[in-house]
Order: C-alpha cells, then structure tokens, then sequence
C-alpha cells in the first residue's frame, strides 16, 4: 500500500481481491462455495471476517461455506428475503447451478450482487479458464450484467453494481473475465470507506429492510400462479428493468463526482469521426482500446464501444455512444453458441440498429454494416494484431461474417489471419518474461516486485502467471510489465525485453528466448560460472544471444539458496538480480525495497525467516556477473525431440505440439470433434523431473512389492518372468530368483521407469527390508538420476518388452500378487508423492481391463484427464480403462447410468444369444448365458467365449446377429467405478451419491478422501476435521468429520470400507477386491495424505499410519455378504487407539497452524476432537463385538 | 530453621529448585510448584532449533506446492499472526515472571553462537530473574578436540553475556576432560552459576524396526552421585553458585548435595513421577532431619563435606577408586 490520497491508497492487487473487497464491504451474509478461478473471492472473505474485517456498517460479515452454488444461491436468497445484505461469487458451473435461484430473485426483485470470475462452461472439454459462456448463460435470469474490464474497474464496478442494485432492485451480475482480470496483479487505486459511503444511500438499504420477510408484517412472497394472472404478473416489473440504464448510469456519474474516474454504459474511445468500430466487453476491450489508441495515432479513422452494461441493454445508450460517421461495426463475443444465428452480444446489436433505423431514429446516414465474430475463448490470447485483423476485415468489400480470429480453423475457415510481428508496445514500458519451477518461488518474487515498483515508484505494474496443468514439476512463466502510463496490454508479453531463465534444464526444452526483443537482456540461473556457460548453452540459445546482440548475466542460484538456508528457495535471490540488472529502480534503493518487502511478506512468519532471506539479498550481487558473448554460434547441444519416434501419429502431430508449449500453432483440424482422445499418452511425455531415483539392491530385498503398490505414478514395477528372457538383457539389468513357491524357477525384477519418477521416495519409506550391515542401507535407495537416466532407461525399455504374467495364476487379494498385475494408469501428473493415486492405480491393476470409470470433477479429473496426455493406459490386448468425466455434482448418477447400461445391454445380449442359439450353437449360447464371472480365470473363459461368438456372428445372415454383434461385448464383465473426492462425495454430489447407493446397483464408488477440496486449493468440505485449517475455516473448522463410511452403512445392502494404504495395505487390497466382487453398491474412502495438509509428502505414508494408530481414522470392512453366511458383517480393521491425536495432529500444519494463530481455540478443538475419536471407535467397537442393528437380510 | 539459601545472588527461601521440565509449560503447574514450596522455577527449555527453525518450517509446509497450479495457488488460508515457540516461550516468563512470587530462571538450550542467543535480551525484558544457559551438545566429528568442544560453550556463554544484565548460569555436560578447568575458565569469562549435570537422553535400539529411537528414563537418587563428586570439588574454588540436579528425589538427596557445596538442588523427574507437591513432602523431611540432627541452617551445612572441608579428600579422588573396588570384593 502506498500514497493515501482522499483517504484512497495505491494497492497491488488482483482482480479477484478487488471485488471482493467491495463485497465484504457491503454484505452481512455470504455464502460460498469453491470454484476456479473465483475461489479466491471467497477465501478473501473468509479470511477476513475470521480476522475480525467489519464491514461498512461495523459489523463482521457471515461467511458459510455451502455444499454446492446451488446451495449457495439458495442460502443467498433466503438470507434477502429474511433482510441482509448478502452476495456470493462463483464461475462456470457453479454460476448455472445458481440460474434457478436467479430467476427467483429477480423475479422476487432483490438486490444482490453476484460477482463472477467469468469462466468457460465445460463442453467437449472442462476448461478452468476464461470466457463469457457463463455470464451469456444467464441472459435470460433477468439480471441486470455489468462488465469490468481491468482489475480497477472491478473494484470501481462493483461499487456501482451494488448503488445500482439497490436503487433498481434489480440484481446484478458485476463480471470480470477469470484467468486475466481474476488473476492479474495490477496496481489501483483502492476505494475508501469514504468513497463506498457516499455512493450507497442508506434509505435505500432501510427500504430493503421493509421488503423483508417478518412475522411482525407477515406476507406471502413465492406463490404458485395460473394461467389467468402469471403473464400479467410477470410484465409488471417492467418499469424496474427500464429504469436500470438511468440508475446505472446516475451511479456512474456520482462515482465520477466521489472519485474522478468516469465510466458510461456504453464507453467509446477512439476517432471521433470513426468509420469501423469494434464493440466488446471484457478484458479484451483494454487490448482493443491500446490498438486503437495506437491505430488512431497513425491517422486511421478507427475506435472501440466498451459495453459495460450488458443487461438491460440500452439501445438508446448505445446508439448514443457511436460516432456518427460509423459504417462498418465489428462485434467482438468472447463465447460460442452452436446453431444460433449469431453470438448474442452480435444479435444484440443488430437488433438494436435494426430497430432503430427502423423506427427512423438513427443518427447515421446509412445502416452500418455488422460483422459478428469469436475471439478468447478459454483464456485464448487476445493481442493487438488481432484487433488490427479485425479492423482490417472491417475495410474489405466482403468480410467474413461469424468470423473466428485468434485460431487458425483449416475446416470452416472462419479464422482471421494475422500478422504475428505486429506490436503496439512502447519502448518506455519494461516487458519481462520470467521462467521457473513452481517449486522455486519464482512466481512469489514476481508477485512481489510488482508490489515493490508499484507501491514505491510512480510507475504503473501488471503480472500475470501461466502455470502448467501438471501438479508437480511444472514451469510457470511469469509475464511483468512496468511504465509511466496505466498498463492496458492484457495479453502475454511477446516482446519481452527483459528474459530470465530461473531452471537451467528449460533450455533444452524450450525456446525461451523465443520473445526477447534485439538488445534485451537475458538472466540465467547457471550451475556454469561466467567463464564456463557458453559451452553448455544449447545452439539456438547461442544463435539468439549473438544474433539479438543480447545481453547475458549468470548467477549460481542454488549454490547462494544453499549457502543462505534458503533450500531449494531461489525466489529472494534471482528477484535481487531482476533489480540489479534490469534498472528499473536505482541498485541501492531496489535492495532497500526488497528488504522492506521482505519484512512485510516474511516478519510475521518469524524473524528466522526474514533473516535468511536478508543474508540471501546481500549473497546475490557478489555472485552475479555479465558473461562476454563470443561472436559465433559453437554449441553441437540441440533440443531433443519432444516425442519418441515410437509414439503414434496422434501423439506425434498433436500431442507433442501441446507438450512443447505449441499447442497454440494447432489447427481446428487437429482437433477431434466430439472431446475423444486416446488413452496411453502419458507414457510418451518424458518429463525427467526426478531429482533421484530409487535404486534396487538385489541383496536385500524380501520380495514384498509394497514400494510398487504405493508408487503414486506407477514408476516402479515388478514383474516375474522365465529366467530364458534374460538372454538378451541389457548389461546393467538387475534381476534376482523368486523367492515364493508360487512362481518357482522364475526370475524377479523390480524396475524403475527413470524419466517418469518423479522422486517422490515413497517407496523408500515403505520398504520394509534394511541391510544387515548398515541400517541406512534398504532395499530401495535415491540416487541420482541423471547418471543413471540412459541405463535405466534401455533397462526399463526391456522390463516392459518381458510378458506380463498371467492374470488367472495371481494372486489378486494380496499386496503381492497385485503387483503383478500391469497398472493402467500411469504416470500421472499428480502431486509428486500423492496419496490418491496409489489407490486408483491399484483399482486399475486388479480391474483395468474391464473398468468404466465415472470421474468426479477434481484432483482425479485433472490428472487423468487434462491435456496434453492421461496416465489412463491399455493392456497389450489394447484393452483398459474406459474413463469420463461429466461434471463435479453429477458424478455419482453419471456412473449409475453407465451401469444401467452395461446391465441392459447385457440382457439385451444375452437375449438375442437365446434367440441365436441354433445358429450359434446351444452349448456355446447355454455356456455364455451361464456364465459364473466372480475372479481371472472365469472372466478369460467369458472372454473366450464372446470372440467365438462374434467370429461365428460374422457368417449369419440374420439382422439380430448384426444387433448382437454390436452390443456381445457387454457379455463379459465390467466393472463400474465411480471415482471423485471428498468435495463431491461429502458435499456436492452427496444427494446424487445417496441416491445411487440406495438403488441397489452394482457399483464400485471410491472416495479419494483428502478432507478437503484439494483441486481449488484446499477449501474445507464436510470431511474436514475438526480443529484442521483449511480454506473458508481460516479459524478451524468448528465441527466434526461427517461419517460417510457409517450412513452408507446403514443402508445394509451396501459394502463399505475404509481404508488407508500407508497403515494397512493388505486391508487395503482386500477391501478393492470384496468391494468389486460385491454384487451390488460398494463404497471404498481411502484415506489420502495431500500437499493440503501441510506434510512432509515423503512421509505420507508414515502420516496414514498414526492417523490410524491414534484412532484419527480407523478402519473398517462392512460386507452384507456376510449377513447371509450368519456371520457379523462388520470387521473392525485397525486397533484401539494408541497414543494421543497431537501424536497425529501435531505433525500435519493444517493443525499445527492454528496452535500457533489461535492456541485457545487449537486447544479447544483438540480435546473436542479426541471426544470425537472416543466416540467414533465406541460405535465401531460396538458394531464389531455386537454386530450392528442393521445386520438384516440384504434386499437390493 | 533457616532454609534459604543463595543462588546466583537471588535470595531463595529454601534448596529446593524446580528444574526445567514439561511442569513449567503452564501456569497451572507452576503455581503448584509455587504453592508446594520451591524457592524458584527453572522454566523449560527455549531451545536454539525452535527459533532457527520453527518458523522456517511452517513457512516450508505452507508454501509447499504453492504457485505451480493454476487452481490452488496457496494451500492454506492467511491466519494473521503467529505465535511460535519463542514468543509463546517469552508471553510465559513474562506471566510467570508477574505471578509467581518466586524467582523464574528462563532457561536456553542451544549448541552454537549466533542470531538465537539474541532471544536472551528478550527473555531479561521478559523479566526473568535469571537465566540458565543449555549447551547440549554432543560431538561426533573426530577432528573436534576438547578445546573446540569446550570454545563452543565459551563462545556461546560470551555472547549471551554481553546481551544480559541479569546473573546467568550454564548447565554443564559431565563429559570434561577437566571439570574444574571448564568451570573455572566459564567462571572467569561470567558465569554467575554452574549447573551440574546435563542428564542427556540417551538412544535406545528399536530391535523390530533396526533403528535408534530417542529414549527418555527418568532419574533415580543414584544418579546424583556424579555431582555429588563435583560439587564437592568444586566447593569453595570458584566464585560462582552451584547447583544440583540430576537424581534429587528426597530429603536426604538434598542434604547430601547441599552438603558437598550446592547452594540449591534442584528436582526434575521426582516431580513428574509424584507431582508438584511432592515438594512440600520433601521440605518436611528436610525440616524434621535438620531438626533431628539439631541443624540450624542449611548456609551452616553448605560444604561441609566437600572436597577441601573432610578429613580425607582422597574419598573424591582416584584412591577412592581402589577402595571402593576392594569393599566389592569383600561383599562378593
């Protein structure tokens, strides 16, 4: 914060911040409920109000976290009608889960306001970016639609959105684009109190309050209507929706008054005498505005209609914000609708001109000619030669209509071409491109710089941060500009003059000096000293650094990070090199600030902290130096191909572009047409992240497989093969005899996959066996991979090559023998060390070959299923998982419907075989309709079976043959998963899940049960413990866990189980196999360590085994099978508790977080906490020595 | 019967110091160790790896995996301020320190000299009485000679010194080559007191998981044989206070050490076995055997049988050995 001026200070903000400051400002009760990219909202109200933040009239807004947007907007409206002042924000699907509660509170005219991250709506894809196909979606609502287009007027608009609403009564939606405006760090000018006072009129808030629902003044409000009044009673609000532009746009003029900037409903900027004219809303306006601005500059008669308020549309306002000499108009929809007549924005507009030349009362001497077209959607790049397109197709006899620019569409030829050499940026503004590890901090520094320039100079500053949809490993290239004007460039910086490097092995795999400008300057992390780099620097980072005449500066990051206690951290020390070399602040005064900052972020974190980041800013300047670029280009070092030749053409042309950062260069024919990819890709994509890798010593291990079952990426495997194999074996490969009667005379191999590892050491902490001689010594140990990378490697190629053994010969229900079995997932792009992940690979292990997978939107879609690649695998018979993802509340009925129809195509099958039996043959047909398939062996006959069948299917000329042909594949088994986390089974989905679990159907439901909402960031969901931090309970949530485990049960005919691999992992197979053989619904919550809790992840294994131990999470296995048998369904897996829950709590930080924020409440907490684990393992108990009381027949 | 007794030029009402241990993790038990009769408080250890390195650690946890996925960019939600163990340690001296009526010894453990040892200004604001310096420190390089072992606990007592204005007192290892050497030399450089002895916690072999765990025994009397010797020797040598601990369980454990020169013992493990007020019961015992033996004070019994104040000083030396060897024999 910086220079208070009318009570108003500068902030380095993003835009999520700013609306949700104006939010907290001006609510009592708010509702919320976690979704990308609006989560943050949320959370910044959560935390405030825990912090004790009041709101304008003194008092701390309510935060409730609800169960779903749908619940959300429900308790939105009750809390209006009851009387508060009450909003919430949300995106995407959360925002059509709200839709149904829109039309009510419209109709019911009540003033909210709803703030939106704009957000794609998922279509043949899940996107998590950004777009107005939400926003478009809730046109018909009747809410009033306000578009912010920069993070300063997201806090300016929502201010008005809410002096709006409450004079209009007519809700709001104030929306602002997600992943740009949501997250782009700008510097504002943040709004007082002051100012926020004089724009809202109290009177209005009283007369709110006379609306309200009381038994002092009861009314009916939600009535049920007929057809004789409710068309009538629906055109009665109409003076309301008319009065909204006057009220808008008197709020605007009044904010002007208050705070100097000016806002219009329709803001048109550019020539005044313009002749095309683009009109858009969104962030992308600000890019159209730069273009204009700079178009105009150069003479051309162009200009922009920013359309800020979108609903209701005035098309008086609008008519009135065009230039008179206007011919041409190019509408800009930042969304798609399939089959219409055009984008709605473009509808509106011709519409509007239409009606108004038609009614005489145009300005314009002619109708101007409208053009329609797409632009950005899900966060697509938006650049200023873009705008130029546009505005060029505008000058041509025959525009494309509907057209498409920022893509090249090969297959309907809608796109616009575009010059990609064309820039409007200024030489005065400092464009920086920074590339790191999200592990290094990278982005954290950025983030910091930027508050530093634009908090302590006069200068403007913008950040915005791509990340990589991998979880771990990943780069993120953080994009920083800085000048003397405010900053409207809302795209990528592609003209960067300033490139830092932060990882050296980038440089191999990407061409980051791609957008460095002549004469810019180029920052390395270098393990290479000044004298040395040259040589190790690939050829076209050589050939870009001679031929941009750059300049080149080293530092040995990690070496100054190891010398300062700053670990792996290289954040504070490559942030000291940006100021040193990039001038934008004098050296000493740049250093002055960055200590200052470092007090700010670090001093309530401990002066230990600030401390080590000090000695780390004074290490810098000593380390860093200028290299002297030779003259010509010597390095032989080339950048490797992103795919192995081996992959298939789809991988080679399609996925590799994504992988290598190209995905943009991709045309629309690349592209399948309906979301279908193939699966098996991530094996193709090498990543290499693996520090070390563990290493195999023959001598001793026990042979016990249980570094395989944990590996959370499937990157160490066992198998056992016929010793003859070995004869062509690679000279370094390791192999030993088996040790068991089972397999006796065969060869034993534990291989790792080197450049899939991502050196987690899970299965270092689990392995069992330690040498004899030297403790320290296990059977599995780290050692560095880059040594070991191309032996292991050809190794692991050869691993792979040896046949699989045979399913029907293992022994499924044991760690070991599900070890044997090849993983269909693999490789995934999930947290190093996730602790979900090992149990979905075993699912795929034992089930794979005949498994569709029901996937809840969450951590599990996004490792499996985001592009580029899916850990999702086939067999050698090309068999695997079949895997979807609908949506994250939907879950459980979507995997209920892929049973149902497995189940009647099954019977439908088994129908025409019966009808078919003469021509098939009786024995056959019998055989098949018979068919027991309960383990290996029996499914194979089935297998067997079915391809006679189609094989003799093939020569009857009958059309129920060709019918059964397509459907004889349901004769062999399949096994349903529905698959999803803690936030859908607990939360959002758990009507669905409920229901599913009563209707009795053969379904295998996991819960990955992390106890909080993992994928946004670790929100609390009813799983959440009590007395655990998290997301929206930033003061610990108050209440216990929800017993899922127990209410299923209590449906009787359903199998439950809970289990936790890291305490017992033969419970844990166990439990998969019963749960699968059970005909009928089963449940499985597996306990799963996550980066959320705050853990050492190494050691996550070892955290499930005390959080058992301690009775924090005990385990059980409910069978109804064994109801039948007379036997006592319930058996308790896990011992009474040992020790103290602190043993447990006490080493994960979203409890120890709150001992050290609050020690009262932790206190408090944790002794109600251990109630609940006195109580939960009293009941357990009970059921296990008594039996339950719902030990009655099963009825499915 | 006079009781009190001198420590580090605090007066105290009797021997009877309560060492540092979990009892003085709250202001409940240490009310109780008031209320049942120590003269003082050793507060539990504020130990060197809480500053360096709890909050690093939290700042480790919560930052893990932030910034690298665009959906969960933090992990946690921002709770304010933190109270970590160095000023949740100084809130507790300062409330002891107010309420208690009795003097509270603040007490640091740490092995090297640096920015830790600045806590120590703190804990004097805090308003401890005095403060008990820890260095536990166990070498395991080879090329660390004993000079360097011993530099190291000077190092640290120096720059502690020159943060404090209030009597400081180190608590030693009994594993010197020369006890009487180390104490003169920690005396001369300012030590207002020495602490004998260090009881380290001594590792144990888990057999099953072929790995050393931490092992915590209590005490028993016995083990107050070793500054038995020492504060016998020490007596009357250096011009500093001396105090007792390890093995303090009865009154007789406090007449003997006070006897061989402590100016206070100082109990530990017989309080957490038997409780605070376990105190009061010792006191008694102490009274009645003062008075049995027609005591007057416990200043008239301080050193009267140390090294230079018996008849035959070779009881606390080497000759001693030899006897003690062939009384074995003769009870064999």
């Amino acid at each position: 914060m910086s220079d208070a001026k009318d009570g108003r200070i500068k902030v380095t903000i993003d835009g999520n911040e700013a609306a949700a400051y104006v939010a907290h400002k001006l609510n009592e009760v708010i509702a919320i409920y976690p979704i990308t990219p609006s989560s943050n909202m949320g959370e910044w109200a959560d935390e405030w109000s825990a912090m004790g933040r009041k709101n304008l009239w003194g008092t701390i807004p309510q935060i409730v976290e609800m169960q779903s947007e749908g619940g959300a907007a429900g308790a939105v409206h009750g809390a209006l009608q009851a009387g508060a002042l009450s909003c919430t924000f949300t995106a995407s699907q959360g925002l059509l889960l709200m839709i149904p509660n829109m039309f009510k509170i419209a109709g019911e005219l009540t003033a909210t306001v709803f703030h939106i991250a704009a957000r794609t709506v998922a279509t043949h894809a899940l996107s998590i970016f950004g777009d107005h196909s939400d926003v478009m979606a809730t046109r018909a609502t009747g809410w009033a639609m306000l578009a912010a287009n920069s993070v300063q007027e997201t806090m300016d608009l929502a201010l008005i959105a809410y002096a709006s609403t409450f004079e209009s009564r007519v809700p709001f939606i104030h929306f602002f684009d997600g992943f740009r405006t949501s997250h782009e760090v700008m510097k504002i000018e943040q709004l007082s109190d002051a100012d926020i006072k004089a724009m809202i009129n109290d009177d209005l808030i009283q007369k709110l309050r006379e609306r309200a629902l009381t038994p002092e003044h009861p009314v009916l409000r939600g009535s049920a209507q007929n057809p004789d009044v409710f068309f009538q009673a629906r055109e009665a609000a109409n003076l309301y929706y008319d009065a909204v532009p006057g009220i808008v746009q008197k709020a605007m003029d009044k904010f002007k008054q208050i705070v100097g900037r000016e806002y219009k409903l329709f803001d048109y900027v550019g020539a005044p005498d313009a002749e095309r004219v683009i009109v858009m809303m969104g962030s992308g306006a600000e890019t159209a505005h730069e273009t204009v601005e700079y178009l105009t500059e150069k003479g051309e008669k162009v200009g922009l209609l920013k359309v800020r308020l979108y609903r209701p549309f005035s098309i008086e306002h609008f008519i009135k914000a065009l230039p008179a000499t206007i011919k041409n108009i190019a509408v800009l929809d930042r969304t798609k609708e399939s089959g219409s007549t055009g984008e709605p924005m473009y509808l509106d507009i011709v519409t509007a001109l239409s009606e108004t030349f038609s009614a005489g009362k145009a300005p314009f001497k002619a109708m101007p000619r409208v053009i329609g077209g797409r632009y950005g959607l899900s966060s697509k790049e938006f650049t200023p030669t873009m705008v130029k397109a546009v505005f060029d197709e505008m000058k041509k006899p025959q525009p494309k209509n509907h057209f498409t620019v920022g893509i090249n569409d090969d297959v309907s030829h809608t796109s616009l071409t575009y010059d990609p050499n064309f820039s409007v940026e200024r030489d005065d503004v400092v464009r920086a491109i920074f590339y790191g590890l999200g592990a290094d901090g990278t982005v954290g520094a950025n983030k910091n710089s930027i508050k530093i320039i634009g908090e302590d100079t006069e200068n403007f500053a913008q950040g915005y941060f791509v990340y990589d949809s991998k979880k771990s490993g990943t780069m993120t290239v953080s994009h920083l500009r800085f000048g003397p004007r405010p900053i409207h460039s809302i795209y990528l910086v592609d003209h960067a003059s300033f490139v830092a490097c932060h990882q050296w092995f980038f440089l191999e795999k990407f061409d980051v000096l791609q957008s460095a400008i002549p004469g810019s300057t180029f920052l390395l992390n270098s393990l290479y000293g000044k004298d040395e780099v040259w040589d190790h620097l690939p050829r076209h980072v050589q050939k870009q650094l001679i031929d941009k005449k750059m300049k080149l500066y080293v530092i040995d990051a990690y070496e100054v990070a190891k010398k300062t206690g700053m670990g792996s951290r290289v954040n504070t020390i490559m942030q000291t090199c940006f100021f040193a070399i990039s001038g934008v602040l004098p050296k000493d005064e740049a250093i002055k600030a960055i200590k200052y900052s470092i007090q700010k972020t670090y001093g309530r974190k401990g002066e230990a902290v600030v401390q080590k980041n000090y000695e780390a800013v004074d290490q810098t300047l000593a380390n860093l130096f200028e290299v002297k670029i030779p003259s010509s280009v010597t390095s032989k070092i080339e950048m490797p191909p992103v795919v192995s030749d081996k992959a298939p053409d789809f991988v080679k042309k399609v996925t590799a572009m994504i992988i290598a950062g190209n995905g943009e260069l991709l045309p629309v024919s690349a592209m399948p047409v309906d979301g279908t990819f193939p699966t098996g890709t991530a094996q193709w994509e090498k990543r290499n992240i693996a520090l070390e890798i563990p290493v195999w010593e023959i001598d001793i291990c026990i042979q016990c497989n249980k570094c395989a079952l944990v590996c959370p990426h499937a990157a160490i495997r066992t198998k056992v093969y016929d010793p003859a194999k070995l004869a062509l074996a690679p000279a370094t490969y390791k192999s030993m005899d088996y040790k068991g009667p089972e397999y006796k005379g065969m060869k034993y191999t534990i291989q790792v996959a080197p450049e899939d590892c991502t050196g987690c050491t899970l299965c270092v902490e689990v392995c069992p066996a330690k040498s004899k001689k030297e403790a320290k010594v296990k059977a599995i140990n780290m050692k560095p991979q880059p040594p070991l990378r191309e032996q292991e490697k050809v190794n692991y190629e050869f691993f792979l090559a040896l046949p699989e053994v045979d399913r029907r010969n293992v022994k499924a229900d044991s760690v070991k023998g599900s070890q044997f079995f090849l993983p269909l997932f693999e490789y995934s792009g999930a947290c190093s060390g996730c602790g979900e992940t090992p149990y979905i690979k075993l699912a795929s292990q034992l089930f794979g070959d005949r498994m569709l997978i029901a996937n809840a939107t969450g951590c599990t879609s996004i490792y499996g299923g985001n592009l580029p690649t899916t850990p999702w695998t086939k067999n050698s018979d090309q068999r695997g998982p079949a895997w979807s993802n609908s949506l994250f509340e939907d879950n459980a009925e979507f995997g209920l419907g892929m049973r149902l129809t497995v189940d009647k195509l099954n019977e439908m099958a088994k129908e025409y075989v019966t009808l078919l039996s003469t021509d098939i043959g009786v024995d056959l047909a019998t055989e098949i309709i018979e068919a027991v398939q309960r383990d290996e062996a029996t499914i194979y006959e089935q297998r067997g079976r079915v391809k006679i069948l189609i094989d003799k299917l093939a020569a009857i000329k009958k059309p129920e043959a060709k019918r059964l042909l397509s459907i004889a594949d349901n004769l062999v088994k399949r096994s349903v998963w529905i698959m999803g986390g803690d936030g859908w089974a607990y939360d959002i989905g758990y009507g669905g899940l409920d229901h599913v679990l009563a209707s009795g159907k053969n379904v295998n439901v996991l819960v990955l049960d992390t106890e909080v909402y993992s994928n946004t960031g670790g929100q609390m969901s009813k799983s959440t413990n009590r007395g655990a931090v998290a997301k929206f309970a930033a003061a610990g949530k108050p209440t216990a866990k929800k017993d899922l485990s127990l209410m299923a049960m209590m449906y009787n005919n359903v199998y439950v189980a809970r289990v936790a691999m890291g305490a017992n992992d033969a419970q844990t197979v166990r439990a998969f196999i019963e749960a699968e053989a059970y005909d009928g619904p089963s449940i499985i919550i597996a306990y799963s360590h996550c980066i959320a809790h705050g853990i050492d992840m190494a050691r996550g294994m070892t955290n499930q085994k005390i959080a058992v131990e301690t009775g924090y999470f005990p385990l059980f296995r409910y069978n109804p099978e064994l109801i039948k048998e007379g036997k006592n369904p319930f058996k308790l897996d896990s011992k009474a508790p040992k020790g103290a829950l602190s043993d447990f709590t006490s080493i994960e930080t979203r409890f120890n977080v709150l001992t050290k924020s609050n020690p009262d409440r932790a206190k408090e907490l944790l002794k109600l906490a251990e109630g609940d684990v006195k109580v939960r393992w009293a009941i357990y108990e009970q059921f296990a020595h008594e039996g339950s009381d719902v030990q009655k027949p099963a009825s499915n | 019967m006079e009781l009190s007794t001198t420590y580090l030029g605090l007066k105290l009402k009797n021997p009877i110091v309560a060492s540092a241990s979990p009892l003085s993790r709250s202001m409940d038990s240490m009310h109780q160790l008031e209320d049942a009769g120590a003269s003082a408080i050793v507060m539990h250890s504020l130990f060197e790896e809480q500053i360096i390195h709890e909050a690093a650690s939290m700042d480790h946890y919560k930052s893990y995996g932030t910034e690298s996925f665009a959906e969960a960019l933090t992990y946690f939600p921002d709770t304010g301020d933190y109270h970590f163990a160095p000023e949740e340690y100084l809130e507790l001296v300062a409330k002891a320190a107010n309420k208690l009526e009795i003097p509270v010894i603040a007490s640091m453990n740490g092995i090297t000299p640096g920015g830790w040892t600045s806590y120590a200004k703190k804990i004097v604001e805090a308003g401890a009485s005095a403060l008990e310096l820890n260095v536990y420190y166990i070498p395991t390089d080879g090329t660390m000679s004993g000079v360097d072992v011993e530099n190291r606990y000077s190092d640290v007592l120096k720059e502690v010194l020159g943060a404090v204005n209030i009597p400081v007192a180190v608590k030693l290892s009994p594993f010197f080559s020369s006890i009487p050497n180390i104490a003169k030399r920690l005396v001369s450089e300012g030590a207002d007191g020495l602490v004998l002895f260090n009881r380290f916690y001594q590792p144990d072999i888990d057999l099953e998981e072929l790995d050393v765990k931490p092992g915590v025994e209590l005490s028993t009397s016995y083990a107050n044989r070793v500054p038995m010797r020492w504060i016998g020797i020490l007596f009357g040598k250096i011009k500093a206070s001396l105090a007792a601990t390890s093995g303090i369980h009865t009154a007789e454990d406090v007449l003997k050490l006070t006897m061989v020169g402590a100016d206070v013992t100082m109990m530990c493990s017989a309080l957490l076995m038997h409780g605070p007020e376990y105190i009061g019961k010792v006191l008694k015992d102490l009274e009645r055997w003062m008075q049995e033996h027609e005591y007057e004070s416990i200043e008239q019994m301080k050193g009267s049988l140390s090294h230079k104040s018996i008849a035959n000083p070779s009881a606390y030396e080497r000759a001693n050995y030899m006897k003690a060897l062939n009384r074995y024999k003769l009870l064999a």
